[in-house]
C-alpha cells in the first residue's frame, strides 16, 4: 500500500500537472472573483471563507478523473486488482495520494490566498482546521466517483454531475466554520460535523469505491 | 407463492397488462376528483386568498418525489441482492418520474411564493435540499444513459443511489443547520395537532392518492416499455447473430 502510495506521487511529481495544476487553478480562481465582483474590501471579507472552499473544491474535481484513468489507459488497473492487496486498500491508497498531491497543497496554500480576499484574521485557524479535515473527505468520495466512472470516454463532466452533490455537506459545514470564526462566533460545532463526515467517508468510501471498480473490471 | 415471481419479467408484463387500465383510471377519477373539489368548492383562505389552492399540486408532487427516490433505492437493494432484471429496470423506470415530480413541486413552490414571500426563491433549508434532490436524480439518470453494457449501468446506479441516499439525508440536515428556513412546517403528520383544516385536507388527500396512483402507473408503463425495450435489443442480437452464422 505503501509502494502503490509512493508511485502515484512520483508519477504525480515526475509527469506534471500533480502539484502544481491543482495549486495554480485554485490561485487563478481566487484571483478572478475579486474582477467579478469588485475589489470592495469589506465585500471581499464578507465572502472570502465560501470563496477559498468553492474555489478549493472546484480544484480538487479538477484531478479526479486522474486518480484511476491513466492506471485504466495503461492496463496497470487490472493488474492492481488482481494484486495481493485488497482493492479496498488500493481505492484507499489512491484517495491518499490523491489527497496529498491537492487536498494537503490546497489546505496549506489557502491561509496564503487568504490575504488576496482580505480575510478577516479570526477565520484563518478555522479556514486551515476546515480544509485539513475537509480535503481528506473531498479525497475519499472523490476516488468513488472515479471509480464510478473509469471506464467511459468523456468521463469527466459525469464526474463532476455525479460528485459535486455528494460535497454539499462538507461544503456547507466547512465554509460556516470559517464564516463563524471569521465574526468571532464559536465554530466548532460544524467543525466537528466536518469531522464526522471525514471519519464516515474515510470508514465507508473505500468499500464503495472498490465495489464498483470491482463492477468496471468485471 | 411468493411475491418474487413478478420478478420473472414475462410474468411481470402479464401480471401488469390488466392491472395498468384501473391504476391510470382511478389515478385519473382522484385526480379530476380532487382537483376539482380542491380548486372550486373549497373556500379562499382568509390570508392566501385563492393562492392556497396550490398546495393541492405542491404537497403531493413534494411528497412523491421523495417516495420515487425511496423506491429507487428498494428497487436498488433488491437488484444489487437478489440481481432480478425487472427491479433495476423498475428503479430506471421510476427516475424520470421523480425528476418531473421534483421540478412540479419546486416549480408550484415557486409560482406560490412570488405572491406569499414575495420571492420566487429563497435559500431555505427545505427548497435548497429539493434542490439538491434534483441535482441527484440529473446525475443518476446521467449515469443510466452514459453506460452501454445494461447490468453494469445497473449495477453502478444502483450504488449510486444507495451513496447518493445517504449523502441526500446529509444534506438535508447540512442546510437546517446552514440557514433558518421560510417554508412552513409540516402541517399533514397524522399525530400533529395543528393540521390543515379539515375542509382542505380531504381534497388534499384525494388529490395524493391520485399522485400515488399516478406515479404507480408511470412507473409500471415505463417498466413495461424498459422489459419490452430490452427484449427488442435481445431479439435484434439474436438475429444478427443467426445472420453471421450463414
Amino acid at each position: 500500500m505503501k509502494a502503490l502510495i509512493l508511485r502515484d506521487l512520483r508519477l504525480a511529481i515526475r509527469a506534471g500537472g500533480g502539484f502544481g495544476l491543482g495549486l495554480a487553478f485554485f490561485l487563478i480562481v481566487i484571483v478572478l472573483v475579486p474582477f467579478g465582483v469588485g475589489p470592495e474590501a469589506a465585500v471581499l471579507r464578507r465572502i472570502a471563507p465560501g470563496i477559498l472552499w468553492v474555489a478549493a473544491l472546484l480544484a480538487a474535481l479538477l484531478s479526479l478523473d486522474r486518480i484511476f484513468a491513466l492506471d485504466h489507459e495503461d492496463g496497470s488497473l487490472p493488474l492492481l486488482a488482481t494484486a495481493p492487496l485488497p482493492l479496498e486498500s488500493v481505492a484507499l491508497a489512491k484517495a491518499i495520494a490523491h489527497w496529498i498531491t491537492t487536498g494537503l497543497p490546497l489546505t496549506l496554500a489557502a491561509p496564503g490566498l487568504g490575504f488576496l480576499l482580505n480575510l478577516s484574521p479570526a477565520a484563518y485557524p478555522w479556514l486551515f482546521g476546515g480544509l485539513a479535515l475537509g480535503t481528506p473527505a473531498l479525497s475519499l468520495i472523490g476516488t468513488f466517483g472515479a471509480a464510478l466512472t473509469v471506464g467511459l470516454r468523456r468521463g469527466g463532466l459525469l464526474l463532476s454531475l455525479l460528485v459535486l452533490p455528494l460535497y454539499v455537506p462538507i461544503l456547507i459545514f466547512g465554509a460556516e466554520a470559517a464564516r463563524r470564526g471569521g465574526d468571532g462566533l464559536e465554530a466548532t460545532v460544524p467543525l466537528v460535523f466536518l469531522g464526522g463526515i471525514a471519519l464516515g467517508t474515510l470508514a465507508l468510501m473505500p468499500f464503495a469505491a472498490a465495489l464498483v471498480l470491482r463492477i468496471n473490471l468485471r | 407463492m411468493s411475491i418474487w415471481e413478478y420478478a420473472n419479467p414475462k410474468k411481470f408484463v402479464e401480471t401488469t397488462t390488466p392491472l395498468l387500465p384501473w391504476t391510470f383510471g382511478l389515478a385519473g377519477l382522484c385526480l379530476v376528483g380532487g382537483l376539482i373539489w380542491g380548486f372550486f368548492f373549497t373556500p379562499d383562505d382568509y390570508r392566501q386568498g385563492a393562492t392556497v389552492k396550490i398546495i393541492y399540486l405542491h404537497v403531493p408532487s413534494a411528497l412523491m418525489a421523495i417516495n420515487a427516490w425511496l423506491m429507487m433505492l428498494v428497487a436498488s437493494l433488491i437488484w444489487l441482492v437478489r440481481r432480478h432484471h425487472v427491479s433495476a429496470l423498475a428503479a430506471r423506470a421510476a427516475a424520470p418520474v421523480g425528476v418531473t415530480m421534483t421540478l412540479v413541486a419546486l416549480v408550484t413552490g415557486a409560482i406560490w411564493g412570488q405572491p406569499m414571500w414575495g420571492t420566487w426563491w429563497a435559500w431555505d433549508p427545505r427548497l435548497t435540499s429539493f434542490l439538491i434532490l434534483f441535482l441527484f436524480y440529473l446525475g443518476y439518470m446521467a449515469l443510466w444513459e452514459a453506460i452501454a453494457d445494461p447490468d453494469t449501468a445497473a449495477d453502478l446506479t444502483s450504488v449510486l443511489c444507495i451513496v447518493g441516499s445517504v449523502f441526500a439525508l446529509l444534506s438535508r440536515y447540512a442546510v437546517n443547520f446552514w440557514n433558518q428556513g421560510l417554508h412552513q412546517g409540516a402541517s399533514l403528520s397524522l399525530d400533529a395537532e395543528k393540521n390543515v383544516a379539515d375542509i382542505f385536507y380531504y381534497p388534499l388527500l384525494a388529490c395524493i392518492a391520485g399522485f400515488v396512483l399516478l406515479f404507480l402507473a408511470l412507473v409500471l408503463l415505463r417498466t413495461r416499455t424498459e422489459i419490452r425495450v430490452r427484449r427488442i435489443r435481445a431479439l435484434e442480437l439474436r438475429a444478427r447473430r443467426a445472420e453471421a452464422r450463414t
